[in-house]
């Protein structure tokens, strides 16, 4: 019965991550939601639907849906002609230009929030432009954040893109404006629209974002979800606006994966190579120099900041990260809470490759049936899921569902982790997935016939082709888990904070020294994830950070 | 109308691909470039079409192309596997070139179908190119390529991606239809049969350069030399001695670099002149192959072993003494200056 045997071994691959993400996932995502539905031992959706219905609300939905679609069509458009040019032209520092434009999707949204703050208040280099606390400055922290995924997105699927039906197109008389408009943008539409609803998403579920940037005047649902837990206790309200997000998500992430496409390994295609800058690419040059000026002036300003006490250059705050700051605003030193950070992104790091790899390798390998490619497919979707669901749900549902035996689970070491893998899973299953899609079945067929059990099969074909993106994604993994905040700021423990969790404390105590050191701290976690991230593109994986 | 080129040199990094190619193409002629893989031949269709930069002259009707854009030369370029818009339907790809020049909807739905009526694919016009076959798809990319009637067709092997029977019946195929619409053509390609169906002229490309051009009868009956003898699918080269002894038996005077012979060059025959012993044979649907140790000087170091063919009723035994006829028309002396290089 080989078909019986194909769903045994599909079952025993997926039953690790498939149990893990219903335990730490589903289970928290659920409490959350039950403690909505439930009142006082009783099923009550009544209160679920009256909450939908406040004025409030209706509010909080409107911004959210409309800073989130004119944040996307804003990044869209600045992303497509940065893909462009950092992926389809040659020029001397396109290779760190492209790290830095990736830099920020790791950045952790506090720190880019302060840096925004730094750049747009009243005394920062761009306090003129009067955007300090209006919804252009919260715009302008999304599309900071979120350009990379486009750039990221569409340029890899630019890079890839076949050069010969634009030259075919361009023979019969298309010009390069006809070109890009009838050939090569119809080829590109999946990348595009699948970078773009993912922005969406990240746009629609930005926490730090807009509670640092926003402050009380403008909310979205999920600072709204903050709001209702922690500060109003209003878990039924909070609970409804889950839900609504988590159908948007859903809904979005069936769209997206419906129009990811999976490059057929056996169709031949040449990739081109990089051509050399010509003048009629000067406006798409502007807009990258534009979009690269948009996440650099932040991070400049962020430098200086950390770089200034009481109107001196100084190292001062740098040199103050050895203590816990003043007042003892801190329970533990800085460097110690680096070296935190560090330990808990190892162990984030091994768990989400382990988590991705049998992921991928459960998605990619070829079906047998209807049924088990649908199955495959759900589970694909399934995995996507932490990508928007919101941090605070997660994080707060972690503290509501897995506080009692068997799973009391509050002080184990490996909680922090754990959470920060759930949210770089989908990133590194999306890496791996397109790699082990474009091997060739046939290759380990050649291999198996030649006298190659499936373990040397496997080391023969596949190892090779996935080595790199497996060290690549680790790293990118890495950085992710050291910027990660949402989540962890609800189940880290005071006394072992991470680095990200630091920085807010600082930055919410008084005295400018606290600021100083907070700006500080996240020069140099900028600086960490920018060097992961810089060793990470040197290994050239196409597929790395799109979603 | 006709195409020039003059010393067409490419590089890629330095790298020569193509180098001082000179050709002319005259209006109405199809043009073969015939060449192994990798001696340049698509990058000098590729030069020709503006897609790559080259230096020397690329002229049409004496107005030089250079600073000309792809989409300003009126030049349809046809890709081994089609190219075809994966996003338009066959109807869609093929009325693509007249949409750009905004011809009006009811031309255009003509023309695509007396386009498809052309190239046999009537009924076509709302498939996806991704449910057609290889041979379908190149239909449509020659539809496609045709739509505007392209001052010059570029084909870059334009069927090397299909199999054989289907390779040859299209190979026939296209040359009627370019006929029929008259277009002036340049195709590049590895297989010299194919070049033989569809062509009028043929220049020989190898390592870059142009080793011989001009009608295709005149290129087949006096090959260059040795290698192009063997690009142009004659079996075996001769010189010195042996070179003196077949084509004396052919009446023919060997060029200075030899003698090439084709597979059936050497027919058993019982009055003919040169004399051997067999050493084996087998038969073929058409005729039985064999191979003759003929009596007479040594060919490098392989013995004087010839191919050689006779018909399927002659009975045979190996190691019997034969006689054998040389067939002059199968027979090309090599190296003969008066044809080299001209066009």
């Amino acid at each position: 019965m080989p078909m019986r045997r194909a769903h045994l071994q599909l079952a025993a691959l997926a039953a690790v991550p498939v149990v893990v993400l219903a335990v730490f996932f589903v289970l928290p995502v659920a409490g959350m939601v039950h403690r909505g539905f439930v009142v006082d031992g009783r099923y009550d959706p009544g209160a679920v639907l009256e909450v939908l219905g406040r004025a409030r609300v209706h509010r909080v939905v409107r911004f959210t849906l409309w800073s989130s679609a004119a944040a996307t069509l804003i990044a869209t458009l600045l992303g497509l002609p940065a893909a462009f040019v950092l992926h389809r032209l040659d020029f001397p520092g396109r290779r760190l230009l492209r790290v830095v434009v990736l830099v920020p999707f790791v950045l952790p949204t506090v720190v880019v929030g302060v840096a925004l703050r730094e750049l747009l208040g009243e005394s920062g280099p761009l306090g003129g432009l009067g955007l300090d606390g209006t919804a252009g400055a919260i715009l302008i922290g999304l599309v900071f954040f979120n350009v990379s995924v486009v750039v990221r997105t569409v340029g890899a699927a630019w890079e890839g893109l076949d050069p010969r039906p634009g030259e075919a197109a361009a023979a019969l008389g298309a010009s390069p404006w006809q070109v890009l408009r009838t050939v090569t943008l119809p080829a590109l539409r999946p990348a595009i629209v699948s970078a773009a609803s993912v922005v969406f998403l990240f746009c629609a579920t930005a926490f730090g974002i807009v509670l640092t940037l926003g402050g009380l005047r403008y909310s979205s649902v999920e600072t709204e979800i903050y709001l209702l837990t922690t500060q109003l206790l209003d878990l039924q309200a909070a609970a409804a606006l889950s839900i609504v997000q988590l159908l948007a998500v859903v809904l979005l992430l069936a769209l997206a994966a419906r129009l990811r496409q999976v490059p057929d390994p056996t169709q031949r295609r040449v990739v081109p190579r990089p051509r050399p800058v010509r003048r009629s690419d000067l406006p798409a040059m502007a807009v990258t120099a534009a979009v690269v000026a948009l996440v650099v002036l932040p991070m400049l300003t962020l430098l200086r900041g950390a770089l200034r006490v009481d109107g001196h250059w100084s190292l001062d705050h740098f040199r103050a990260l050895r203590t816990t700051g003043g007042d003892n605003a801190l329970a533990v030193p800085v460097t110690e809470a680096i070296a935190t950070s560090w330990r808990i992104a190892v162990d984030a790091t091994w768990m989400s490759l382990t988590l991705g790899v049998l992921v991928a390798v459960v998605v990619t390998r070829r079906s047998t049936g209807r049924v088990e490619r649908r199955v495959r497919g759900l589970l694909d979707g399934f995995f996507m899921l932490p990508l928007g669901v919101s941090a605070v749900t997660l994080g707060f549902g972690f503290l509501i569902t897995l506080d009692r035996p068997p799973l009391d689970l509050r002080d184990s070491p490996l909680l922090v982790p754990l959470a920060q893998a759930l949210v770089a899973l989908p990133i590194v299953v999306r890496t791996l997935v397109p790699v082990l899609a474009g091997i060739d079945p046939r290759q380990r067929q050649a291999a198996a016939s030649l006298g190659a059990g499936p373990l040397r099969a496997w080391i023969d074909v596949e190892l090779p082709v996935v080595w790199r993106p497996l060290l690549a994604v680790a790293g990118f993994a890495f950085a992710v888990s050291l910027g990660e905040f949402g989540a962890t700021s609800f189940l880290v423990r005071d006394d072992r904070p991470t680095l990200p969790v630091v920085i807010v404390r600082l930055l919410g105590r008084p005295g400018a020294d606290n600021y100083g050191m907070a700006l500080a701290a996240s020069v140099v976690l900028a600086v960490l994830t920018g060097a992961v991230m810089l060793a990470v593109e040197r290994l050239r994986v196409p597929s790395l950070g799109v979603l | 109308m006709v195409l020039e080129l003059r010393d067409v040199s490419v590089a890629y990094d330095g790298v020569p691909a193509v180098q001082g190619v000179d050709l002319t193409l005259d209006d109405g002629q199809v043009l073969a470039v015939l060449g192994p893989s990798g001696c340049g031949k698509s990058t000098l269709l590729r030069a020709v079409a503006g897609l790559e930069p080259a230096s020397g002259a690329i002229a049409w009707d004496g107005r030089d192309l250079a600073g000309v854009p792809t989409h300003r030369r009126g030049f349809a370029l046809m890709f081994q596997d089609g190219q075809l818009f994966g996003h338009l339907t066959v109807a869609g790809n093929v009325g693509y070139a007249l949409r750009l020049r905004r011809r009006p909807r009811a031309e255009v739905r003509a023309r695509v179908a007396e386009l498809l009526e052309l190239t046999g694919l009537s009924g076509y016009a709302d498939r996806l190119p991704g449910t057609l076959s290889g041979g379908e798809r190149q239909r449509v990319a020659l539809a496609r390529s045709l739509a505007v009637e392209p001052r010059l067709l570029l084909l870059d092997e334009p069927l090397s991606a299909l199999d054989v029977g289907l390779r040859e019946r299209l190979a026939t195929d296209l040359r009627a239809i370019l006929r029929a619409a008259g277009t002036t053509a340049l195709w590049v390609t590895h297989d010299h049969e194919e070049a033989f169906v569809v062509a009028d002229r043929l220049a020989v490309m190898r390592a870059g350069r142009v080793l011989q051009s001009g009608a295709i009868d005149e290129v087949w009956r006096a090959p260059v030399d040795a290698d192009t003898a063997l690009l142009l699918g004659y079996a075996r080269t001769l010189d010195g001695a042996a070179a003196a002894m077949i084509g004396g038996a052919a009446g023919i005077e060997p060029g200075p670099e030899g003698l090439a012979l084709r597979r059936s060059a050497l027919r058993l025959d019982d009055d003919g002149p040169l004399t051997g012993v067999l050493e084996s044979f087998r038969p073929t649907p058409d005729q039985v192959r064999l191979r003759v140790r003929l009596d007479g000087p040594d060919v490098g170091g392989s013995a004087p072993l010839y191919d050689a063919v006779a018909p399927l009723d002659r009975p045979l035994v190996v190691g019997e003494r034969v006689r054998v006829v040389v067939d002059p028309t199968r027979v090309a002396p090599l190296g003969s200056r008066s044809l080299r290089g001209s066009l």
